[in-house]
């Protein structure tokens, strides 16, 4: 790294239009299930209809002769690897060996010449099961003498960070948790205690793009084209499990028509690469939605929380436990619950505190990540007990979140970063943008919330800035372009060191046999780590053209500087970038950055039918430096809207063990109906963050942030309700016991 | 079965299973895949294309049933000269984000344009887009460039 600097050139903070605009509206973009390699067949996986169960005989002869057919892969083609793989525990089988422990575990698999041979040979399989005891809800698996999904010791995976790996206790699987000041004395001296029991349910990511991979197996070694957020984690997973080196697993990864967590880690990679093998041809498997709903969810959460204070709204210890339904493997949810245990207790100033959070395994599918994951569990039930605390003080709920907020530098949490963000003006703002203290009408209510997610995963990042000969500008750099316009941040700040415009840069995606490593794409890390990569990169580049012009370089001279240098009409500079969690203390046991949750909402809610409206919404980036302001107002209103999906009404149901609602017809999404008529995303700028420039990353904290202040809306609106989602069924109900109770009360 | 059409201007005879889908026919067998698959129940209108010019999902349409018809793709509108103000409008508003939805929405768009459907202002926006879901944008910045392209 040097001092070289080229003239500034306002790329970064101007809100140039993506990169990849005209060819996304074109139908240019090619996504994975778009193309097709040569040879290659198509897959389609038979899953169990059951949700517990041994396989006692898989008859696949039928299948094998039909038409089109070129294999059949069961578990017993797996008998020469360690079939296993999971990233936090390695507890998954790539296709079910001698159980299934969900309704939708792979059973087995067909490659044939078309999808339609396909589907029929799937039809002719004939799978006989004995039936086991099933406990599909978080109440069946953590009862006394509950069957259990797993039996055998916890077997890390590679990418677990999460320390040592506690021995497992019935189906819970891992346990989070931290405790400070004398918690039973601050709750038996306070003047009001608030406590309750919730519920949140488990949500379908829905990225419209559903999973898909082709799998090419062959003398090169391991060939994917995945539509994967952390290709270079699926990489590694992939070369141990199949037993090969690293370097000969390769993973493409083209557009990604979203994520939001259901991309992260593996998913159909190792599945579709073992019917590659067995095949000997390329396979491409293309989900259906209702399977992508099987391969990732959300996890459903149970919560016993309380909450003191004292008479003048100082807020004193709370104490939380809760459940989380990670379904039958352990996929994401050691991260999840961690991630959550953090944000439990709310970004407040305690006297005490207490955490405790249980992944739990049930016969249900898998859950991983869904963006803005633990703070979505959590922070709307702390703050319904912030709100309760207000109103039985007879105060602000806005004055009491203000009185009691962490200021910047204090402690979050035991050890790690401290509070990076101004959390007081961040709440201001959002309560002034909903019109807090305006007049209030019948059944409309008005929520503020606050909280904070542990951002940036662990800050391990590279990148390469490569300059032509002509002067132009390739960036290699491994973060997924999901939609969230990464190619589009990372060209501006390229060409904001080089002294260049935007558009004289071009980011292309990650193929793993030449794109520099990066650890993920998720936690809102891509701006603050892979930018920051980025940023070192073209540094780099800068410097190394200064060596070569034996001066500060002029951006209009840069190729002819190449040109001479190598005295052809070619070559190239090329410049490293690296991110690794250095210094000492906070950064380096992070997290990178708290990401901030700040938002407030109005809702009106009809007492006779139960639906809720929600009328006005506000978010808040709390972002450092803004790289592309019109992106991120972008990004947070797709996060507003799935946060009212959350909080209003999407949910998997599993009845019996079932997933029942596996379509769009009867899983809602927000349509353009359910869009609120005013929508304010603020950009607070402090260039406090670790990032380029300052910056500090944003996108999930809207999630969190707007379901939240639904909630709470809600409940000052005169119904509190302690489990989503907020269907009008539950909410008139809710309302008839609440006209109930009063009636009994005043007689 | 034979499924005889005109696909972008151009002429296509093709033999076709009787129970094969119009998006599979334009996706595997012609090689235009700007329309996408989602949802499969014709709710998500990713898999927008337009049949004598009006919006239909070919998710849920027969190809025997597009015989005869004029069937236009993204890839054959992104040529038309209504395009560009289109394009112009959703870049700038950044009404696409991972890009999924965007073929269906802006032939949706582009139809109901093209034949004055869209009334000026916010409901007569979202009334245009209202059989389309986006996950990613929450909307906004495509009502914008809607509400735009039809107060020109
Ligand atoms: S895929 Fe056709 S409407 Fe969704
Ligand atoms: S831009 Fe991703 S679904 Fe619309």
């Amino acid at each position: 790294m040097t001092g070289a600097t080229a003239t500034r050139t306002g790329a970064v903070g101007r809100s140039v239009t993506r990169v990849d605009s005209a060819v996304k509206l074109r139908g240019e973009a090619r996504y994975v299930g778009d193309m097709s390699v040569p040879g290659m067949l198509h897959g389609r996986v038979l899953r169990s209809d059951r949700p517990s169960a041994r396989i006692v005989d898989i008859d696949a002869s039928a299948a094998k002769s039909m038409g089109g057919v070129v294999c059949v892969l069961t578990g017993d083609d797996l008998a020469d690897i360690d079939p296993y793989y999971g990233h936090a525990i390695r507890d998954r089988p790539i296709i079910a060996l001698d159980r299934v422990r969900f309704a939708g575990e792979p059973v087995a698999a067909v490659a044939a010449r078309t999808a339609a041979d396909a589907d029929a040979a799937l039809l002719a399989i004939r799978v006989r099961y004995d039936d086991r005891p099933a406990a599909t809800t978080l109440e069946a698996a953590l009862a006394p003498g509950a069957t259990l999904v797993h039996e055998g010791a916890v077997r890390g995976g590679s990418f677990h960070g999460l320390g040592d790996l506690p021995e497992s206790e019935g189906n819970v699987c891992y346990t989070y948790g931290f405790a400070t000041g004398d918690i039973e004395a601050v709750f038996a001296a306070a003047d009001v205690v608030v406590e309750g029991e919730y519920r949140f349910p488990s949500a379908y990511q829905y990225s419209m793009e559903t999973h898909a991979v082709i799998a090419s197996v062959d003398g090169e070694g391991i060939t994917m084209w995945a539509n994967c957020q952390h290709p270079f984690l699926v990489r590694a997973e992939m070369a141990a499990v199949f037993g090969e080196p690293v370097s000969r697993v390769r993973i493409i990864v083209p557009f990604l028509g979203g994520g939001f967590g259901s991309k992260s880690y593996t998913r159909m990679e190792p599945l579709t690469i073992a019917l590659a093998r067995k095949a000997g041809r390329p396979v491409r498997i293309v989900n259906s939605v209702a399977e992508s709903m099987l391969t990732s969810r959300q996890h459903a959460m149970t919560a016993r929380m309380r909450t003191a204070a004292s008479l003048d709204g100082r807020l004193l210890a709370r104490e939380v436990t809760c459940s989380f339904d990670t379904g039958a493997y352990a996929d994401n949810g050691p991260r999840v619950v961690a991630t959550a245990g953090d944000s439990a207790p709310g970004p407040y100033r305690w006297e005490a505190t207490s955490v405790r959070a249980d992944c739990v395994y049930t016969h249900t599918s898998p859950a991983g990540s869904y963006r803005s994951f633990g703070a979505v569990h959590l922070q709307w039930v702390g703050e319904l007990q912030v709100d309760e605390i207000a109103r039985r003080c007879g105060l602000d709920p806005l004055r009491v979140r203000t009185g009691n907020l962490l200021r910047p530098g204090e402690e979050v949490r035991p050890g790690g970063k401290p509070l990076d963000a101004d959390l007081v003006g961040d709440v201001e703002r959002v309560a002034e943008a909903i019109g807090w203290n305006g007049p209030r009408e019948p059944w409309v209510g008005r929520g503020v919330t606050v909280g904070v997610l542990a951002a940036g995963a662990r800050p391990v990042s590279l990148a390469s800035a490569r300059m032509e000969s002509d002067g132009s500008v390739v960036v290699l750099v491994g973060t997924t372009e999901v939609g969230q316009g990464a190619r589009t941040v990372f060209a501006q700040i390229a060409a904001e060191v080089l002294g260049m415009d935007p558009s004289d840069v071009r980011v292309r995606q990650t193929d793993t046999a030449y794109t520099p490593y990066d650890r993920s794409t998720g936690a809102s890390r891509s701006t603050t780590v892979a930018g920051l990569a980025v940023m070192r990169a073209a540094e780099d580049l800068l410097a190394r053209l200064a060596d070569i012009s034996g001066g500060p370089p002029e951006p209009g001279e840069y190729g002819e500087l190449i040109r001479r240098h190598f005295g052809f009409d070619g070559g190239e500079l090329v410049g490293h970038g690296e991110v690794h969690p250095e210094g000492s203390g906070s950064y380096a046991e992070g997290p990178v950055f708290w990401e901030i949750c700040v938002g407030a909402a109005e809702i009106e809610v009809d007492p006779e039918t139960g639906v809720v409206v929600v009328r006005s919404t506000a978010t808040c980036a709390d972002v450092g430096r803004a790289m592309n302001p019109l992106f991120i107002e972008r990004q947070d209103e797709g996060a507003t809207l799935q946060g009212i999906g959350t909080a209003v009404f999407e949910e998997l149901r599993y009845p019996d063990g079932l997933l029942a609602n596996d379509t769009l017809l009867d899983y809602r999404v927000p349509t353009v109906r359910d869009v609120p008529a005013r929508m304010s995303c603020l950009i607070v700028e402090n260039e406090d963050g670790p990032g380029p420039f300052g910056a500090k990353g944003m996108g999930e904290g809207g999630l969190a942030a707007s379901s939240s202040s639904i909630v709470t809306a809600l409940a000052d609106a005169g119904v509190p309700v302690n489990e989503l989602p907020l269907t009008p069924e539950r909410v008139w109900r809710r309302i008839q016991a609440l006209r109930r109770q009063s009636q009994e009360e005043t007689p | 079965m034979i499924l005889a059409a005109t696909v972008n201007g151009q002429a296509v005879r093709l033999d076709v299973e009787p129970q094969e889908l119009l998006l599979d026919v334009l996706r595997e067998r012609l090689g235009l895949t700007g329309a996408k698959r989602s949802c499969d129940v014709q709710v998500c209108g990713t898999c927008t294309v337009l049949a004598d010019g009006q919006p239909i999902s070919s998710c849920c349409t027969l190809a025997v049933d597009a015989d005869g018809r004029e069937l236009t793709t993204i890839e054959g509108f992104a040529s038309q000269p209504e395009f560009a103000a289109i394009e112009e409008a959703f870049t700038r508003q950044v009404a696409s984000q991972c890009g999924f939805c965007t073929p269906g929405m802006v032939l949706t768009v582009g139809s109901l344009l093209g034949q004055g459907r869209i009334e000026p202002g916010e409901e007569g926006a979202r009334r245009a887009v209202e059989g389309n879901i986006c996950r990613c944008t929450g909307y906004r910045a495509i009502l914008d460039a809607v509400r735009e392209l039809a107060e020109r």
